[in-house]
């Protein structure tokens, strides 16, 4: 959470300084490449945008702690801590 | 290198507002005109990063500068060469890029100039930059292979840019008489996508194996360990026993000279001759890359990684295959994936803040055969100038995984690339 906070906190800064809009606040570390693989009309492979957050990050944490298995995800997961965790999972549920 | 931006800016602006006054004609809007980047190079690095830039500030003013007014992908161009897949599946336009505020222009760059922040483009007009990021991909060294230039390429396809060559490849395997013989020459690392040409001898095979079964296929490779090295071995075995047979370094597997007449591959140890030579040759950052500056010796470009911009020449920032990443490999997930690390940093450097560190992620997979996918997948951030990896995450599929598993790959490796094509120019 804390980490949350101070990412939503740098996002401000870089809102402030320079015309972003709220839709597009930077992503916290990671969260950008995901849409590499996710869209929101992907059929294969799921649509992670505009998801409760809380949902999102425990299938996240289930990926890293290998309770949930997965092709790619378990792998991924693993090189995220459970604070950036929270902040990509609070990021994507405002994406569309 | 912050503080050195808002000065700049800050100059800018000043000369910007000077001209003003001294304009009869001035536009107000000068004074307070947006920050310009052009970005350098359509493909999935430059293409990603001018979309990126003006996702996350609208205001910017963002020129694209691309050669060819049409794409041509290579990730499942391998499929092409196989006869699987028709080659406009890999073809792409910058129609919508355009239609989203960004300037194309569809030209070589031919100059830089770091001092004046300027571009000289083929039809000898000038583009200026607050911001330059340079996407070119790679060069193909036609200087590396004794025998192997430009010419040589159209009688031995490398297929290592989408297009033509891949068109060529296929039209000689398509010709070849059953019982014949197919090499591939793979070079040293570091090379555009570390797996490629393991996946396009596995598609090849797969052709080979259901319509000319008594040819076989020849990797003469100049290392002794490569990309999935397990996964792919234990697949030929499985799918195509005998039909493959790879040429470590070690082995002799090291081509030194090629004779494009006769289609003769020469090692230290002997002489091929094949009825189809693809020669992957060595590589370098394309060609703009030396000009503006920012190549080492290596012909690869040095990065700040938590910027991507270039250590040697400020304001010049450079993603996907060109620049020297470290642990991440030259693929199109990288390149997207550094495209928006790059654009972010951008964004924040114009606006005289320090970029946030990034994490990177990059996930490839390979087509062992139509249905048989397989992957790498890895996660990375800033460490002593590089792209580290981070421990105990990443890592390749399992080497026992079921056939269900690896046909399940194969629909994500479709998945994959139709949304990142979807993102980059749909
Ligand atoms: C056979 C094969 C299979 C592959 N499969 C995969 C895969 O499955 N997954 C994956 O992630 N990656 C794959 N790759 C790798 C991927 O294609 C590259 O890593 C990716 O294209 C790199 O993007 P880039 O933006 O750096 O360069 P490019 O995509 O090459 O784009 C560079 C663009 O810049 C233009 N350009 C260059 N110089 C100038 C100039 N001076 N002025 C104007 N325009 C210029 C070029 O014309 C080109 O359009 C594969 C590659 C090959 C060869």
């Amino acid at each position: 959470m804390k980490t949350l906070r101070t990412s939503l906190a740098i996002g401000l800064i870089v809102a402030s300084a320079a015309p972003v809009r709220a839709a597009s606040a930077p992503p916290p570390p990671g969260a950008a490449s995901c849409s590499g693989c996710h869209a929101a009309t992907s059929q294969a492979i799921p649509n992670i945008y505009g998801r409760d957050a809380d949902a999102t990050r425990s299938t996240l944490l289930a990926f890293r702690n290998g309770s949930m298995p997965a092709t790619v995800m378990t792998r991924i997961a693993k090189g995220f801590s459970e604070d950036e965790i929270g902040s990509i999972a609070a990021w994507l549920a405002t994406q569309k | 290198m912050t503080q050195k931006n808002h000065t700049s800016r800050r100059e800018f602006l000043r000369a910007a507002a000077a001209a003003t006054a001294s304009l009869a004609l001035a536009s107000p809007s000068l004074a307070q005109s947006p920050a310009r980047v052009v970005v350098i190079g359509g493909g999935f690095g430059g293409a990603s990063c001018a979309r990126a830039l003006r996702q996350l500030d609208p205001s910017l003013d963002v020129t694209l500068v691309t050669a060819d007014r049409q794409y041509v992908a290579c990730p499942f161009s391998n499929e092409v060469i196989a006869g699987d897949r028709a080659i406009e599946a890999q073809q792409f336009t910058y129609e919508k890029i355009a239609a989203g505020g960004i300037k194309l222009v569809t030209q070589m760059a031919q100059t830089i100039d770091p001092q004046a922040r300027t571009i000289g483009l083929a039809d000898g007009s000038t583009l200026r930059y607050d911001r330059l990021v340079l996407s070119p991909g790679i060069d193909l060294r036609f200087d590396a292979l004794p025998g192997y230039d430009e010419a040589a390429a159209s009688r031995m396809p490398h297929a290592w840019k989408a297009g033509e060559q891949t068109l060529l490849l296929r039209r000689q395997l398509e010709a070849m008489d059953d019982g014949g013989v197919v090499a591939i020459v793979v070079p040293a690392n570091p090379f555009r996508c570390p797996p490629g040409p393991y996946e396009r001898a596995s598609l090849i095979a797969h052709y080979l194996k259901t319509r000319k079964p008594r040819s076989k296929l020849i990797i003469l490779d100049s290392k002794d360990a490569f990309s999935k090295q397990r996964l792919f071995q234990a697949a030929w075995q499985e799918l195509y026993p005998g039909l493959i047979e790879w040429v470590a370094l070690s082995q002799g597997g090291k081509v030194t000279s090629v004779d494009p007449a006769s289609n003769t591959l020469v090692t230290d140890f002997a002489t091929h001759q094949v009825q189809v030579a693809n020669v992957i040759p060595p590589q370098r950052a394309g060609r703009i890359a030396e000009i503006a500056g920012v190549t080492d010796k290596s012909g690869w470009c040095p990065i700040n990684p938590v910027s991507l911009e270039s250590t040697q020449v400020p304001n010049i920032h450079v993603i996907g295959d060109a620049c020297i990443a470290g642990a991440m490999p030259k693929s199109a997930f990288s390149a997207n994936a550094q495209a928006k690390t790059c654009a972010s940093a951008i964004v924040a450097l114009l606006a005289g803040a320090a970029p946030t560190p990034p994490k990177l992620i990059n996930t490839c997979y390979s087509l062992v055969a139509p249905d048989y996918g397989i992957s790498i997948a890895g996660v990375y951030q800033p460490r002593n100038g590089l792209f580290a990896d981070i421990e105990g995450a990443g890592g390749t599929s399992p080497l026992d995984a079921p056939r269900d598993v690896r046909a399940r790959e194969a629909i994500y490796a479709r998945s994959w690339f139709e949304t990142i094509g979807a993102e980059v120019f749909g």
